[in-house]
């Protein structure tokens, strides 16, 4: 149908103004579709990497077994290994499970760690601390420890020590200095303290504590195996089946970040669904845009309509003829609002350097191909009632209007 | 030779029950091929009723109606809008061209609808038409910098493009100076006794009516003369 689209495109040249303003319209709401796809993408990101980015999102912690009892066949109990210096589940196997796990598709590091509990003395101070051990080379694989040290180094080494900063204020440290550091099941050793970071969480400032994994084996009495495993993916929204993946390779209990954040989770889910529903307003604006516009203009032409029904139009013609206006408006207004969104988006920081105060903008889920395509489907939907309308004027009454 | 256009107790009535207004009442007629026709008859008496139901565009209440020898008053809206295109020309008093388009497009609009573009060949037509009704010059112009009896002549030519057997004009000349009316009718004659198609005039104007060769009058909703 050449012909309908020579006459469409003339009926939208022939009221220039009006064209220019209703594609306007149209392009301010893809604008808006636009932009609030990318906030709302890129402020889901901003929190998720605020909240998770620095945690692991899959994880494999040794269970934790009952202590084992000795029960005799008439019920009582014989005898209960106490907790204390037999005190830790392990992976044993560790060893062989890393490589194994740092196969599996989408995961990016892999962090084998001994935690646990100690006491930190320095004369006659003393704080509780969390320990965790960590393989030497990959201190920053799960937490970005190397990109919050304000003082020394992230590296990990026999007789080192990290630690967070409030901490250190705490007990008046400066780097070199040596402290002792004494595990929960009694063995202690003395370390030098070889770097201070600040992560801005207070609780972990003040008392979390790295050392090698070497020296942790020696505080936790573990020759062998970890007591954790932390893994990193590319892509957060995978680590439920990822989990699984790692679940049915090795048969240890891992467990995605999204455990226990159902909050978080909810959260996102109801900003998301915000954004669906300004979406849509956006998209429903559009539609009534067009509708309103083109029905003015069946209006306004119906003498052409009757005339060119009396030539010999058929009434699909020129249901064509104004429906490919509307979609005519929408495909322009769409790219134009498209290519204004992305010009807008451009001055904002990429999401790797997002900073607080500024609005955590994602250019990159703009979702153009969305918009345009659902803006040239709604002002088709739009202009279909309007098209239909004009199909069925009375040619004898439209001309002797 | 089986007439072109028959009419058998046409009757039209708009409205209903009380308000009911019986504009034909039994009107007969029937139009040889090659006829120039005016219609005659005081304002309200139904001419433009008649005419749009021999243009296919209105149905009558009763009565037959055939043209071709196909019955029109059974066809389809899909039918009679082809039938209309190849078989009928309109010329209208008012709202007569398509302002946003020039004169030749608005020519060669009956045939490029049907065909789906705009062919070479129909643009040579119009152009050829054009050129018969003295406006050679304003081919490309928009139709809205035309004088009105330049409108009409563009109406006569896009009448004629599909060349069909029969021209329905209602009053082409009721809104023109009497120079610009005759030159609408000598073209119309001309047209008439060169190609031999058959046209129906209605107007209200002695002097137009005189110029063709057969006068209808109507009246009280039937041919009086
Ligand atoms: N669509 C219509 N609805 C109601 N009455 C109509 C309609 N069209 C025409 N009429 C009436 O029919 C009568 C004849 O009108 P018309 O055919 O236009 O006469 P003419 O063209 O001879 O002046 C007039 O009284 C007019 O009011
Ligand atoms: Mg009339």
């Amino acid at each position: 149908m050449l012909y309908g689209l020579k006459i469409a495109l003339r009926y939208l040249t022939a009221s220039k103004a009006q064209t220019a303003l209703l594609v306007l319209g149209v392009a301010v709401g893809v604008f808006i579709f636009i932009f609030m796809s990318a906030l709302i993408g890129g402020l889901a990101e901003f929190i998720l990497s605020r909240t998770v980015g620095d945690i692991s999102h899959v994880t494999i912690k040794a269970e934790d077994a009952d202590p084992p009892i000795l029960i005799s066949p008439d019920g009582h109990v014989l005898a209960v290994v106490e907790q204390g210096r037999a005190r830790t589940a392990t992976l044993a196997d560790a060893a062989t499970w890393v490589p194994l796990i740092e196969t599996v598709p989408g995961v990016t590091a892999v962090s084998p760690q001994i935690t646990g509990a100690g006491f930190l003395t320095r004369g006659a101070q003393v704080a509780q601390v969390g320990v965790t051990g960590l393989e030497p080379g990959r201190e920053s694989a799960i937490l970005d420890l190397d990109g919050y040290m304000v003082e020394g180094t992230a590296r990990l080494g026999s007789g080192l020590i990290v630690l967070g900063q409030t901490l250190a204020d705490d007990l008046s440290l400066r780097l070199g200095q040596t402290l002792r550091l004494q595990s929960s099941g009694g063995v202690s050793t003395v370390l030098t303290l070889s770097g201070i970071y600040r992560t801005g969480n207070g609780m972990m400032d003040r008392s979390s504590i790295f050392v090698s994994l070497p020296t942790a084996r020696t505080l936790f009495a573990l020759p062998q195996g970890v007591t954790r495993i932390e893994i990193k993916l590319a892509d957060l929204n995978a680590a439920d089946a990822t989990a699984l993946r790692i679940r049915a390779l090795t048969g240890l209990d891992a467990v995605p970040w999204t455990d226990g954040a159902e909050q978080l989770m909810e959260a996102l889910n109801a900003q998301a669904q915000t954004g669906y529903f300004l979406k849509s307003f956006a998209l429903i604006t559009i539609v009534i845009g067009v509708a309103s516009a083109l029905l003015l203009s069946t209006y306004r032409r119906r003498p052409e309509i009757g005339i060119m029904r009396a030539m010999g139009a058929g009434r699909s013609f020129v249901v064509f003829v104004f429906v490919t206006q509307g979609a005519l408006v929408g495909l322009l207004g769409g790219l134009s609002g498209a290519a204004l969104g992305y010009l807008a988006l451009l001055p904002f920081p990429t999401r790797d350097a997002f900073r607080p105060g500024t609005l955590p903008m994602d250019i990159t889920q703009g979702s153009y191909g969305l918009a345009i395509t659902l803006t040239v489907l709604g002002a088709i939907l739009a202009s279909i009632l309007p098209a239909r309308a004009a199909a069925r004027v009375d040619p004898v009454t439209a001309i002797s209007q | 030779m089986s007439a072109l256009v028959e009419v058998e107790g046409l009757v039209k009535t708009f409205g209903s029950g009380e308000a009911a207004t019986r504009v034909l009442r039994g009107l007969s007629l029937t139009l040889q091929g090659g006829e120039l026709t005016a219609l005659l008859g005081p304002s309200g008496s139904g001419k433009s009723t008649l005419l749009t139901i021999l243009g296919t565009l209105m149905k009558p209440t009763a009565g037959s109606h055939s043209m071709l020898g196909t019955d029109l008053v059974a066809a389809d809206d899909r039918a009679l809008t082809l039938f209309r295109n190849l078989h009928i020309g309109f010329v209208f008093q008012f709202h007569n061209l398509l302002p946003d388009f020039t004169a030749l497009e608005n020519v060669a609009f009956p045939t490029a609808v049907r065909e789906g573009r705009e062919t070479a060949a129909a643009r040579t037509r119009g152009r050829e038409l054009l050129a018969r009704m003295g406006l050679a010059e304003r081919i490309d112009f928009p139709t809205a910098n035309l004088s009105g009896g330049q409108k009409q002549r563009v109406a006569v030519a896009r009448a004629l493009m599909n060349r069909p057997e029969l021209v329905l004009a209602d009053e082409p000349t009721g809104n023109l100076d009497r120079a610009a009316a005759m030159q609408v009718m000598a073209l119309i004659s001309e047209i008439n006794r060169d190609e031999g198609t058959t046209f129906l005039i209605s107007t209200h104007d002695e002097k137009i009516a005189s110029l063709c060769r057969r006068q209808v009058v109507v009246g009280d909703g039937v041919v009086t003369g």
